[in-house]
C-alpha cells in the first residue's frame, strides 16, 4: 500500500494547477457556481483553451490527439479541474462517441468526427433512450431500413440531454426485427440537420432545459454513417456502459458541494443566532455524508490503482454509481436543509449561465434549489440505481 | 499509486482465514460463547504460533513488528470467523500503550511476553471517550481509586492497563490489594469485557503517558473494531447469498425474487466500498499521521452504519432461521452490534470527527 502521489505526480499536479489558474477565465469559474447549467458559450471557450493545450481528451489514445497521461495523472487532472470550479466539458463526444468512432469507426469516420469532438467544435447528444425503451434499453424501436445508399429512419427518442444544442447524434436503431432482440440493433450517427429531425424540449423538474424529445420523420441517413457491422450496435453500446467509468462516482464534484456546504453552515446563522457550522447536530449531518464521501473516495482510488496496474473495472463500476449519487443527493439535501428559507426564492439556478443574474437572499444559497431538483436524476441516468442493483446481484453475487 | 494490500499480506491474511477456518468453526464459537470469560487457551496458543499476539511488537521485543494494515487484515478474519480471542486489547491496545507510554524496563518485562502469547492484557479505556454512572479512575501517589467500565480482554487478563482522568497510562496487577473485578455478560459472549473497581490500587505508571498517546490507543482500537466489523459483516452477506440460493418457496429459490436480490446487492453496495475506507484509516495509523485520528473516526462510524445495515438486512433475508440460534447468525449479528458501541458509537465518533476538522467555532 503506497497512496501517496509520487513527485512526479506532485509536479504534474503543480503544472496542471498553474495552467487553469492562468487560463480559466473569470467567468468559466464563475459560472458553475452561480448555475447549475452552464452556458454552451462558455463551455465551448474553455474546451478550445483545454484543446489548444491539448488537454481536452486525456482518456484518449495518443494517436487520436490524447495526452497519454496514466490514469493518477488523468485523476490529478479531474480533481484540480473540479477543485478551480471549472465548467465539466461535454461527455457526449469526449467520453461517449469518440471512444466508441475510434474503436470501432473506420478510417474515414474517424477522421471525419474525431478531429471536431477533439476540438469542441462539433457537439453530440445521445440518442438511446425511447419512450418504452428505457431500463429496458433493448426493446427500442425506432428503425432504420436499408434503401440503396441510405438508410430511412423513423421514431422517437426521449430524454435527449442538449439536442438542442447538438449537431449530431449518436443513435441505436433496429436495423432487423430477430429473435433475439439485441442483435437487430445498430449504431448510427445522423446530422441533426437532415430533414425529418425534429427537437422538442422537455422542462426538467429544476425548471431547466437540458432534456428533449427527438422525433424522426423519414431521416435520410448515408450507410457511410453506421458505426461497425450492421446489427452489432449493441456490442458497441456496452462498450461505451464499460468504457472509463471510473469517475462516475463524481467524487470531485461531490467534494466541492461539501466545500460549499461548509460555506453556507459558516455564514448562515441557527435558530439561536450562533453559526450553523457550531450546531452539533449539523455536525454529525454533514459528518456522516462526509464519510461516506470518504469511503466513496478511498474506493475510487484504489479502482484507480487496480485499472492503472491493467485490471479491468468491472461491475465495480456500478458500486461507484450507487454511493456516488447517493452521495449526491444527500449533499443536496443537506444544502436545502442549510440555507433554510432561502431555498425558496426559485429560479435564479435555472437561468442557463446564470452569471449576470442577480437572486434573492445571499449568493450561496441562489443555486441550491435547482441543484438539488437537478440531483435527483442521478439516481436514474447512466442506468438506473436499481438496475445498478440487479448488475450487482448478477455480476458479483451470482445471484 | 498503489492502493492494493501486498503479496505478504495477502498470504497473511489467508494463513489466518485457514487457522480460524479450521480451529475455530461455529460449534467452537458456541461452546465459547457458553464460557464468555474464559480465555480459549488452545486457540490462542495455535494464533501464537501464527505470531498474532506479537504482530504489532517490535522484532527486539520478539514480536513481528508489522504495522496496523497487517493487524487490521487480521482482525478482518477475526470478525469473519467471530473468533473468540483476546486480540482488541492484548495484540493492539496494551502493547501500543507500553510502546508508546512505557518505560525501557516496562517494555522488557511486558512485551516479550505478550508477543510469546503467554499473557493477556486487559485495557481500560472507556473513560477517556465518555464518562458514564460517575465512573472513571483517579491517580493518587502510586495508587488508582476510581472504577473503570467495559474493560476490553477482562477475562484471565494477567495486567490491566489502565487510562486515568489526567491521560496517565498505569499498570495494574490482576492480584492487586484492594482491587475488586466483576464480569459483565454483554450481548458478544465472543469477547469478555469487565469493570474493575480500584480502592488505593496500587498501580505503575507508564512515564511517557500523554493525552495524544491515549487517543492513539484509541484511534487503533476503533480501526481495528471497524476491521473486524468489516470481516463480519462480508460473512453475513456470503451467508445471507446462500441462503437465498438454497432456500425454496413459491417453487423457486428466494435468490430469484428481486426483492430478495436488492437485499444482497444493497448489502455490497454499502460494506465493499468500504474496505478501501479501513485499509486506508489502518494505512494512516502506519504511514499518514496527520490524517490518522480523523481516519480513525471516519472507519469507526462508518463500519458501524455499515455494519448494523448488513447485519439487520442478512438476518432479514435468513428469514425465521436467521432470528433463531439454529444458523448461529446471531454472534455475527451481536459481534457487530457490540463493535459499534466499544469505544464510542457512531454518533459520538462523528462530533468527535466535527470538531476535528475544526467546524464548531
Amino acid at each position: 500500500m503506497n497512496i501517496d502521489f509520487t513527485p512526479e505526480d506532485e509536479a504534474f499536479r503543480d503544472e496542471v494547477r498553474g495552467f487553469i489558474a492562468a487560463n480559466l477565465p473569470r467567468e468559466c469559474a464563475d459560472s458553475p457556481a452561480l448555475g447549475v447549467m452552464t452556458d454552451k458559450s462558455v463551455v465551448k471557450r474553455w474546451h478550445k483553451t483545454l484543446y489548444e493545450k491539448g488537454w481536452a481528451a486525456p482518456a484518449w489514445p495518443e494517436e487520436y490527439g490524447g495526452t497519454g497521461w496514466n490514469a493518477t495523472q488523468r485523476f490529478i487532472f479531474n480533481e484540480e479541474i473540479a477543485r478551480a470550479n471549472a465548467p465539466r466539458l461535454m461527455p457526449f463526444g469526449l467520453t461517449m462517441v469518440g471512444p466508441v468512432i475510434y474503436t470501432f469507426g473506420n478510417a474515414e469516420q474517424k477522421s471525419r468526427h474525431l478531429q471536431g469532438i477533439l476540438s469542441g467544435d462539433v457537439w453530440w447528444c445521445q440518442g438511446y433512450s425511447e419512450p418504452g425503451a428505457g431500463s429496458d434499453l433493448a426493446s427500442l424501436k425506432t428503425t432504420a431500413a436499408r434503401d440503396g445508399d441510405h438508410y430511412v429512419v423513423n421514431g422517437q427518442k426521449i430524454w435527449t440531454s442538449y439536442a438542442h444544442e447538438a449537431d449530431w447524434i449518436f443513435c441505436l436503431v433496429r436495423t432487423e426485427q430477430s429473435a433475439r432482440r439485441q442483435e437487430g440493433i445498430s449504431f448510427l450517427l445522423i446530422d441533426m440537420r437532415t430533414p425529418g429531425v425534429e427537437v422538442r424540449p422537455i422542462i426538467s423538474i429544476a425548471g431547466l432545459h437540458h432534456l428533449n424529445e427527438v422525433f424522426f420523420t423519414d431521416v435520410k441517413v448515408p450507410v457511410q454513417n453506421l458505426i461497425g457491422e450492421e446489427n452489432k450496435g449493441w456490442t458497441y453500446a456496452k462498450y461505451l456502459l464499460v468504457h472509463e467509468r471510473t469517475s462516475i462516482g463524481g467524487v470531485p464534484e461531490s467534494k466541492k458541494k461539501a466545500a460549499h456546504i461548509r460555506a453556507i453552515a459558516r455564514a448562515e446563522r441557527n435558530a439561536d443566532g450562533g453559526a450553523l457550522m457550531d450546531d452539533p447536530a449539523f455536525q454529525r449531518k454533514l459528518a456522516e455524508i462526509e464519510v461516506r464521501l470518504t469511503s466513496l473516495e478511498y474506493m475510487n482510488l484504489r479502482i484507480l490503482a487496480d485499472a492503472a496496474a491493467g485490471k479491468a473495472v468491472g461491475p465495480q463500476s456500478s458500486l461507484l454509481k450507487i454511493v456516488g449519487s447517493e452521495v449526491q443527493q444527500a449533499l443536496g439535501e443537506l444544502a436545502v436543509e442549510a440555507v433554510g428559507y432561502y431555498i425558496e426564492p426559485v429560479g435564479q439556478g435555472a437561468l442557463p449561465g446564470g452569471a449576470n443574474a442577480r437572486g434573492i437572499g445571499p449568493a450561496h444559497a441562489w443555486n441550491v434549489w435547482a441543484d438539488y431538483g437537478y440531483g435527483r436524476a442521478a439516481s436514474i441516468y447512466g442506468g438506473s440505481n436499481e438496475i445498478q442493483h440487479d448488475v450487482i446481484a448478477k455480476a458479483i453475487l451470482n445471484l | 499509486m498503489e492502493f492494493a494490500l501486498s503479496e505478504e499480506q495477502r498470504m497473511l491474511q489467508d494463513s489466518v482465514r485457514r487457522f480460524l477456518e479450521q480451529n475455530s468453526p461455529l460449534d467452537k464459537v458456541r461452546l465459547a460463547a457458553g464460557n464468555t470469560h474464559t480465555v480459549q487457551r488452545s486457540l490462542w496458543a495455535g494464533a501464537s504460533e501464527l505470531g498474532i499476539p506479537g504482530m504489532l511488537i517490535p522484532e527486539d521485543f520478539g514480536g513481528m513488528g508489522l504495522g496496523f494494515l497487517d493487524a487490521a487484515i487480521v482482525y478482518e478474519m477475526f470478525g469473519r470467523y467471530v473468533a473468540p480471542l483476546p486480540f482488541l486489547g492484548t495484540a493492539v491496545m496494551a502493547p501500543l500503550a507500553l510502546m508508546l507510554a512505557g518505560s525501557e524496563a516496562q517494555q522488557e518485562k511486558w512485551l516479550p511476553k505478550i508477543a510469546a502469547g503467554e499473557i493477556i492484557a486487559g485495557v481500560a479505556v472507556t473513560e477517556s471517550i465518555g464518562v458514564r454512572e460517575g465512573a472513571g479512575v483517579k491517580a493518587g501517589k502510586g495508587t488508582l481509586t476510581g472504577k473503570a467500565l467495559f474493560v476490553v480482554d477482562w477475562a484471565e487478563a494477567d495486567l490491566y492497563i489502565v487510562a486515568d482522568s489526567d491521560h496517565g497510562f498505569h499498570l495494574v496487577l490482576p492480584d492487586a490489594k484492594g482491587l475488586s473485578r466483576r464480569a459483565l455478560n454483554t450481548i458478544d459472549k465472543t469477547r469478555s469485557v469487565g469493570e474493575l473497581v480500584f480502592d488505593q490500587v496500587a498501580a505503575e505508571p507508564l512515564p511517557r503517558s500523554s493525552a495524544d498517546a491515549v487517543a492513539r490507543v484509541i484511534d487503533a482500537g476503533r480501526v481495528m473494531l471497524a476491521a473486524d466489523t468489516l470481516g463480519a459483516g462480508q460473512m453475513m452477506i456470503e451467508k445471507a447469498v446462500a441462503y437465498a440460493g438454497e432456500r425454496k418457496q413459491f417453487g423457486r429459490v428466494i435468490g430469484s425474487f428481486q426483492a430478495v436480490k436488492h437485499l444482497c446487492a444493497e448489502m455490497a453496495a454499502a460494506l465493499e466500498p468500504s474496505r478501501s475506507l479501513v485499509w486506508y484509516a489502518a494505512h494512516a495509523l502506519d504511514e499518514v499521521p496527520d490524517d490518522a485520528r480523523l481516519m480513525a473516526c471516519h472507519a469507526k462510524s462508518h463500519l458501524s452504519e455499515v455494519g448494523r445495515f448488513v447485519a439487520r438486512t442478512a438476518t432479514e433475508v435468513h428469514g425465521g432461521m436467521g432470528f433463531t440460534d439454529l444458523l448461529g447468525l446471531h454472534y455475527w449479528f451481536k459481534r457487530i452490534g457490540f463493535d459499534r458501541q466499544l469505544l464510542g458509537g457512531p454518533e459520538l465518533v462523528r462530533l468527535e470527527a466535527a470538531r476535528l476538522q475544526g467546524w464548531a467555532a
